[in-house]
């Protein structure tokens, strides 16, 4: 049987789940509950100076019928007593000593970060968390996203923190930059034992097209926001895998970013995450979301091989290259099996319409499933996407009689490529 | 027109399929693939875009859901209703191929055109003035369709019919538990806003005006009078009380009230869907005994199987290959005396038998009317239907049919289509582009 037993930065949990430093880690008997079905750790909702938080505070993207495909905040640090989080941080690592309590943590001067950090340590914290990413409110009082968009100041109070610190520091990295390396390279200068990313992402979710006031909506006003949730995966994942592979870059990382299922956490560690935390799919489902996470996380290890989460960390890495790298002669076509095909067209249309125009009306008009000209199809696949029948269009692999040949290949050493198609 | 009784007997029905919420047609709009030249449109005989109307409601843009809808199909709204869907849109759904159930078309279709009512969206503006003159004869759904079609391209129209409230079988003759004859009615209403619709009850023609008087009064005449009276068994005993045409039955308890006190075993003779309609509304209407006699098989009846399907849920009854040779009784009829038949419906001698009943409807078809234009020099019948080409123009000029006294009885929808077809073919005909 393989092990989830979890190890990110020196701080271990029974499981690479862990709940997002957000609302379901906001106190102590939600966090012992999420432990109760399942969870292997949780980062606390960050503290620092309590706040005061609006109303209504959060949006979502409903797309056809479902709720919170992609979802945004504008919720604040914790509101609670510090001595009451620290007082229930305690009796959770009293209760659950083997599940992970990480705090996060955001305050200014580097007098409230060692105190701060002293009280963590003394309530039994596992670990903290910088939060260096809050886009919204915090940012405007120089704090959160306003320290993450600056390695020097990145790089600082990370060092401040290991200095104070006498258990592991994760960086939570900000997603509102350009480039992600630059920042993960200024918490790993400062001395962090790694990061988490990614936070939220600076947003508007959207308007209430009557009243003409942006949501969430606080009166008639609002504000920006942070966004998560499903919809912003794959940008999380580019983050994610672009410090994986940066040569410079070697500290552990927690993934973070619109992962529901054991298969969105499967992808975060094949790209280098070491856990995986959870937050909105949280919010919307509940933390008994968990057990679906763990078997799926188990029989997929076992299905595949793999005894410890160590052997899988990373391992899509090595297949994420650049573009100038991939085989321009390695050539695709679509295949429409017309025994599965319901003759819905919708490849017909996306082809016509967004594609290549190689797909067309069978000649008799009672004959719904559709033909492809492979002399003009170019393999880009977007009829298999649009396909509603699972595996009915497939995307065939032709000889073509070239040798691969990349881009650089062809630009240094005059590679021979194949003959373009669909490019008249 | 006159109003509809208060006390009706057809009131007593709720529907059978129940209107959506819109939070139910939301959901099932959202499933809708969308499909490119979709099939649901082709078996649509109006050639509603369906695709089209089913995303907008997804959208929320359910007015122009309606339009979509309207534009095509202007009873969109009965037709909503009574469709036989599971054999048209619905039945060619793509998901039927795919083990998915199909979209529920007709049911979307009565969400966005409910609400079109209810709100009171207007689609559509009658055109200008053409000066020409187009009379129609019979105010049905064929009608209906070729009125308004008409009156958008700005012609004057006047519709003929012999009853005291228009709409045809969808105020008289829809089964109840799909349509109640206020709703039609109510279409009719939302028909006659275009304006410009004159509708004269009470004139029969050729009985109470002339086609003579009628050709020379207009440019153009559309002919959209339907079926006769339901035919009869002409069998010894038909003349006992108690037996009844089924439409004629039916219109009696849409429009007014039937006493089935005393009623306790109903035979309903025939195999077809008003046969099939007949049975489900007397077990609705309260009698428990209601069976159908057929003199074939179930896979020789002409009713639709899905309908049958609910009727016998219902409770219904059936004997099959059953062929009806007297009705006995002593002034009211006390039952049906039948020959068994073999499997192509040929009576076996010796087999006689008799099956009691108080009640008799008999569902074996309706009179053509195609006689009626024996007076319209150039108007050719065959087995009493009206002689036509595709946009429904017959051999004298200016003179255009449509519906059941055109197809020998079809959907409303198939009325509608030959109505708004022949409609624009008229336009065309009076000197329109």
């Amino acid at each position: 049987m393989p092990s989830l037993k979890t190890n990110c930065g020196g701080i271990t949990s029974p499981n690479p789940f862990w709940l997002a430093s957000a609302p379901p880690a906001n106190s102590g008997l939600q966090v012992q509950r999420a432990f109760e079905a399942g969870w292997g750790g949780a980062v606390w909702k960050t503290l620092g100076t309590p706040i005061q938080n609006v109303s209504s505070r959060f949006g979502a993207i409903r797309w056809k019928g479902n709720n919170g495909v992609g979802f945004n905040n504008i919720e604040l640090i914790t509101d609670r007593p510090l001595e009451t989080n620290f007082r229930e941080i305690y009796e959770t690592k009293k209760l659950f000593p083997e599940h992970a309590v990480v705090v996060s943590l955001m305050v200014e001067t580097r007098e409230e970060w060692k105190d701060i950090i002293a009280r963590s340590e003394d309530a039994g914290a596992d670990g903290i968390e910088l939060n260096f990413g809050c886009p919204h409110g915090m940012c405007e009082r120089g704090m959160g996203s306003a320290v993450g968009q600056e390695p020097q100041v990145n790089e600082r109070i990370t060092s401040w923190a290991k200095e104070f610190s006498n258990i592991p520091v994760l960086v939570k990295l900000t997603p509102n930059v350009g480039d992600i390396v630059p920042h993960g390279l200024a918490a790993q200068a400062g001395g962090g034992d790694g990061v988490s990313l990614i936070n939220t992402i600076k947003s508007i979710i959207g308007v209430d097209i009557d009243t003409f006031v942006p949501q969430p909506v606080v009166g008639n006003q609002s504000s920006n926001g942070g966004y998560c949730g499903a919809a912003v995966r794959p940008i999380a994942l580019h983050m994610v895998a672009a410090l994986s592979r940066d040569q410079r870059f070697n500290l552990p990382i927690s993934g973070i970013g619109g992962i529901t299922n054991w298969r969105d956490a499967v992808e975060y560690i094949l790209l280098g995450s070491s856990s995986v935390q959870v937050c909105t799919e949280v919010m919307l489902r509940g933390y008994r979301i968990v057990e679906d996470m763990n078997e799926g996380l188990l029989n997929y290890m076992r299905d595949h091989g793999f005894e410890t989460l160590d052997e899988m960390v990373g391992k899509a890495i090595p297949a994420y290259s650049d573009w100038g790298k991939l085989d321009l002669n390695y050539e695709t076509i679509a295949e429409i099996n017309a025994e599965t095909c319901i003759g819905c067209q919708l490849c017909m249309v996306a082809c016509h319409d967004g594609a290549h125009q190689c797909i067309h009306p069978d000649p008799d008009p009672t004959v719904r499933v559709p033909t492809i000209d492979l002399d003009e199809c170019v393999g880009c696949n977007l009829c298999q996407i649009v396909c509603p029948v699972p595996d009915c269009i497939q995307m065939i692999e032709v000889d073509n009689g070239f040798a691969p040949a990349t881009w650089n290949d062809h630009v240094n050493n005059g590679a021979p490529l194949r003959p373009k198609k669909g490019a008249h | 027109m006159s109003d509809l009784p208060k006390q009706r007997s057809e009131s007593v029905f709720a529907d059978f399929k129940s209107a959506y919420t819109p939070a139910q047609a939301a959901v099932e709009a959202n499933r809708c693939l969308y499909c490119m030249d979709a099939p649901c449109i082709t078996a649509c005989p109006t050639s509603i875009d369906i695709p089209e109307f089913i995303r907008k409601i997804a959208t929320g843009n359910i007015e122009g859901s309606a339009g979509t809808i309207f534009k095509s199909n202007i009873l969109g709204m009965s037709c909503a209703r009574v469709c036989p869907v599971e054999t048209l849109c619905v039945g060619d759904c793509v998901y039927n191929h795919m083990g998915v159930p199909p979209i529920q078309i007709g049911k979307l279709q009565r969400y966005a055109t409910d609400k079109a009512f209810e709100e009171g969206w207007q689609f559509f503006e009658a055109g200008p003035d053409t000066g020409k003159s187009v009379g129609i004869v019979g105010a049905g759904p064929a009608g209906l369709a070729a009125a308004h079609e008409l009156r958008r391209h700005g012609h004057a129209v006047t519709l003929y019919d012999k009853r005291s409230l228009p709409g045809g079988l969808n105020t008289t003759g829809v089964a109840p538990y799909k349509m109640r004859a206020e709703r039609a009615l109510d279409e009719v209403n939302w028909v006659l806003q275009i304006g410009g619709i004159d509708i004269q009850h009470g004139v029969e023609v050729p009985g109470s005006v002339s086609w003579e008087t009628l050709s020379e009064r207009h440019d153009a005449l559309f002919l959209s009078f339907g079926l006769g009276p339901d035919s009869v068994l002409d069998l010894p005993g038909g003349g006992l009380e108690g037996i009844v045409g089924a439409v004629d039955y039916i219109e009696r308890f849409k429009l007014g009230t039937v006493d089935l006190e005393t009623v306790r075993n109903v035979l309903v003779i025939g195999g077809g869907n008003t046969a099939v309609d007949a049975v489900r509304e007397l077990l609705g209407l309260g009698v428990t005994n209601v069976k159908m006699v057929y003199r074939g098989g179930q896979r020789g009846m002409s009713g639709y199987a899905h309908e049958w399907s609910a009727a016998k849920d219902e409770g219904s009854r059936v004997v099959w290959n059953a062929q009806p040779v007297s009705f006995e009784g002593d002034g009211h009829v006390t039952g049906l005396r039948c020959l068994r038949t073999d499997e192509n419906k040929r009576a076996i001698a010796g087999t006689e038998h008799t099956i009691a009943a108080d009640l008799i409807l008999v569902a074996v078809g309706q009179a053509k009317l195609g006689d009626l234009v024996d007076g319209l020099e150039g108007v050719e019948t065959q087995w009493g239907r009206i002689v036509c080409d595709d946009d429904g123009a017959t051999g004298r000029p200016g003179v255009y049919v449509g519906g059941d006294c055109r197809n020998g009885g079809k959907e409303v929808v198939n009325a509608v289509a030959e109505g708004r077809d022949a409609a624009r073919a008229m336009h065309i005909y009076l000197g329109g582009v």
